[in-house]
């Protein structure tokens, strides 16, 4: 990852909750955390990309608790994959200018009912579906949410959820021993 | 390890190293045989195996490409993946749950019971389950089955417990923690299941049988085997009196050699398998290998499958322990009745949070979805896998344009749900959904098939060469030096999981191939 955390109480502070900006910085597009706490620097996708692409991914899985950031990363791999392909590049240049003339308005002015209806209607589109298909692996593939799904992943290094509440439910019925034996704690 | 020359035709050559090739390997070279094993993945461990899944995914999946038609919805959500199986040493036998259930007596003899179904392909296997008894005793041995040879079954996890409420109260009479090649208790120098909850991505304590730690270190031991991982079979070779004589492969660096064959014993999988056969064809053989029948590639099938996930006011933590826990039997029955023939098991599932976005309904978007998603962990999880017709059209045939690595046509897979199948998902994902809100679910959702880990038929086990593939003994009916010895050689599907009867079938096949190699037949 190469987000750079500018500010690391700050981060820590606000990561689930900031807003970011995109902006250009000596050239090159940067998504920058509202209070500066954190700084994404892109290689592929010009600024106004950057920024559709933001909400896009926003409005195809929107999770309120989840601060820009997440949303960020998932555009960062974006941009990493298309440094190395450049149809994506033009797919996605393409995809943006088509969401900007959909209602004749600019999508990042589109009300949240608009962006979601516009991009409805381009769902059959590659530049949807690649976005999309992105997008749901890179989000939920981040470790960093995972907390926020109550989700805790790998467990072999802690001796798996043996004695760390694979059967600590508490509300419902108690199986009988013949159902479900006890565990084999050795 | 032995090493054999590849112009030594004395040898047996397996192609693959799952739950068919593995087990048969290590039969054969217990008796003294010689085998050469082909194998296209790469060898793990269960040191490199990576519990995360979309790496772990990447690392033992196979993704070479194939693509798909028909009906079925994996053409569309994952047009270029109708199979999550694995290409790596073990072969699925890294990625599969454990579930251990013998098939029932009539579903072996399906024309016969269930009668002319339009549409259905059915046939009575040759053989019953009373062939079958003494090899489903040795394989519930040999892989340490629960519930069998006085092995304790398996702690229920989270998941079993929301789901063993909901069976209970809705009346089931058999739900358990059901039949698991997972050890729990330690068991043939393999420890007892940890409860680490990634059974999917290759158990990292060996806990769960697996041909790559338990059938082929133990052949390899014998010296009497030798495994050639990143070998990719391409060709089954043959003389101008049509027996078998070798098998053209590639090694990792696209090489291309020929090991010579006494006999060769195809186990890649029901994609694989019939695509190989299929890509030998030959100016004797111009339809491919063993298929004068016409049946190679047809017939495919892939188990009536679906999920039930359901959301509860209180937290479940699924994915804690083992990933199938636990089982309801009520519904395998064959009782037409109910609106179709055959019947299907309710196993629990639990898939993590990377695959439940993908999964639990593939192409979904918007806040009707993310709110789902935020329910996980509130989630249980289970899978329906039920008996699916064999029909003629669906099937695994070589793409007309596409071709691998090597040069050689991709395969195409091409399904279309039967009305019977469609009937009994619904009957199961309406019987899943009674389970989860007997057991007090806010709200259940119904997932669609995953793409294809359960895949059957396409060299089909018949009496009769007319009807199908392979003979009783797995061995094709026009080549007798040519065996089949993976699930592609099941008559019809069942309503259980597949492995245990791929394992029995491969011990019955090895006792038929040394009495044979002795008896010189073969």
């Amino acid at each position: 990852m190469s987000k750079h955390i500018l500010d690391r109480r700050e981060f820590l502070r606000t990561a689930g909750a900031t807003a970011a900006a995109v902006v250009a910085v000596s050239g090159a597009t940067t998504i920058l955390a509202a209070n500066r706490a954190w700084a994404m620097t892109l290689g592929a996708f010009g600024p106004h990309e950057a920024e559709v692409l933001l909400r896009m991914t926003r409005q195809l899985y929107p999770h309120d608790g989840l601060g820009d950031i997440y949303y960020a990363e998932v555009v960062e791999a974006l941009d990493a994959k298309a440094q190395a392909t450049p149809e994506l590049v033009e797919l996605v240049k393409n995809g943006v200018a088509a969401l900007d003339k959909a209602k004749g308005v600019p999508f990042l002015e589109l009300s949240d009912g608009y962006q979601t209806e516009v991009l409805a209607g381009m769902e059959a589109e590659p530049f949807f579906q690649t976005v999309r298909g992105h997008t749901v692996v890179a989000l939920y593939n981040n470790q960093v949410v995972w907390d926020q799904f109550g989700y805790q992943g790998s467990s072999w290094q802690d001796g798996g959820y043996l004695k760390r509440g694979f059967q600590d439910i508490g509300w419902t019925m108690q199986p009988d021993a013949e159902a479900s034996p006890p565990p084999f704690l050795g | 390890m032995a090493t054999f020359e590849r112009g030594d035709d004395s040898v047996v050559v397996i192609v693959g190293s799952g739950a068919g090739g593995g087990t048969l390997g290590n039969e054969l070279a217990q008796k003294g045989i010689k085998v050469v094993m082909l194998e296209a993945g790469k060898q793990e461990s269960i040191d490199s195996f990576v519990n995360d899944e979309w790496s772990s995914f990447l690392q033992i999946s196979w993704l070479d490409k194939r693509t798909t038609s028909g009906t079925w919805r994996v053409a569309r959500d994952f047009a270029n993946l109708p199979a999550w199986i694995c290409k790596t040493v073990g072969g699925t036998t890294t990625h599969w749950a454990g579930a251990s259930l013998r098939f029932q007596e009539h579903e072996f003899k399906t024309r016969t019971v269930y009668g002319d179904v339009p549409g259905a392909n059915l046939l009575d296997w040759p053989i019953t389950l009373a062939d079958l008894a003494p090899y489903y005793a040795k394989a519930e041995d040999k892989m340490g089955v629960t519930r069998t040879n006085g092995i304790p079954g398996l702690p229920g996890n989270n998941n079993f417990k929301v789901f063993y409420t909901g069976a209970k109260r809705l009346g089931y009479q058999h739900v358990n923690t059901g039949h698991m090649a997972i050890n729990s208790h330690p068991r043939a120098d393999r420890p007892s299941c940890q409860q680490i909850g990634f059974c999917f991505q290759g158990c990292k304590s060996s806990a769960k049988w697996s041909t790559l730690y338990t059938e082929i270190p133990a052949a390899l031991a014998t010296g009497n085997l030798e495994l050639r991982p990143e070998c990719t079979a391409l060709q089954v070779q043959h003389d101008d009196s049509g027996k078998v004589t070798g098998v053209l492969y590639a090694d990792k660096d696209g090489q291309q050699h020929v090991q010579k064959a006494r006999l060769v014993c195809v186990a890649g999988n029901t994609i694989e398998s019939p695509r190989l056969l299929l890509n030998s064809a030959s100016a004797k053989y111009p339809d491919g290998l063993a298929n004068s029948s016409g049946q190679v590639g047809r017939n495919y099938m892939r188990h009536m499958t679906g999920s039930v996930y359901a959301a509860f006011d209180r937290p479940v933590h699924m994915f804690r322990g083992t990933t199938m826990a636990g089982v309801i039997q009520d519904e395998s029955r064959n009782d037409p009745s109910r609106g179709f023939v055959g019947g299907y098991e309710m196993e629990t599932l639990s898939l993590g949070l990377p695959f439940m976005a993908a999964f639990l309904d593939p192409g979904a978007w918007g806040r009707g979805f993310t709110r789902k998603m935020e329910t996980y962990p509130n989630m249980a999880g289970m899978w329906l896998v039920g008996e699916d017709m064999p029909q003629e059209t669906n099937r695994v045939t070589l793409h007309a344009d596409g071709k691998d690595a090597h040069g050689l046509p991709i395969p195409n897979v091409h399904f279309d749900d039967h009305p019977n199948d469609v009937a009994m998902r619904s009957h199961a994902f309406r019987q899943g959904t009674a389970v989860y809100h007997a057991a007090g679910a806010r709200e259940v959702y119904e997932t669609p098939p995953y793409p294809s880990t359960h895949n059957l038929g396409t060299n089909r086990m018949s009496e009769s060469p007319r009807d199908g593939v392979v003979n009783r003994w797995g061995q094709t009916h026009d080549i007798k030096n040519l065996f089949v010895s993976d699930g592609s050689q099941f008559t019809t599907g069942a309503a259980e999981n597949p492995t245990l009867t791929i394992v029995a079938l491969a011990i019955r096949q090895a006792d038929f191939i040394a009495d044979q190699m002795a008896k010189k037949e073969l």
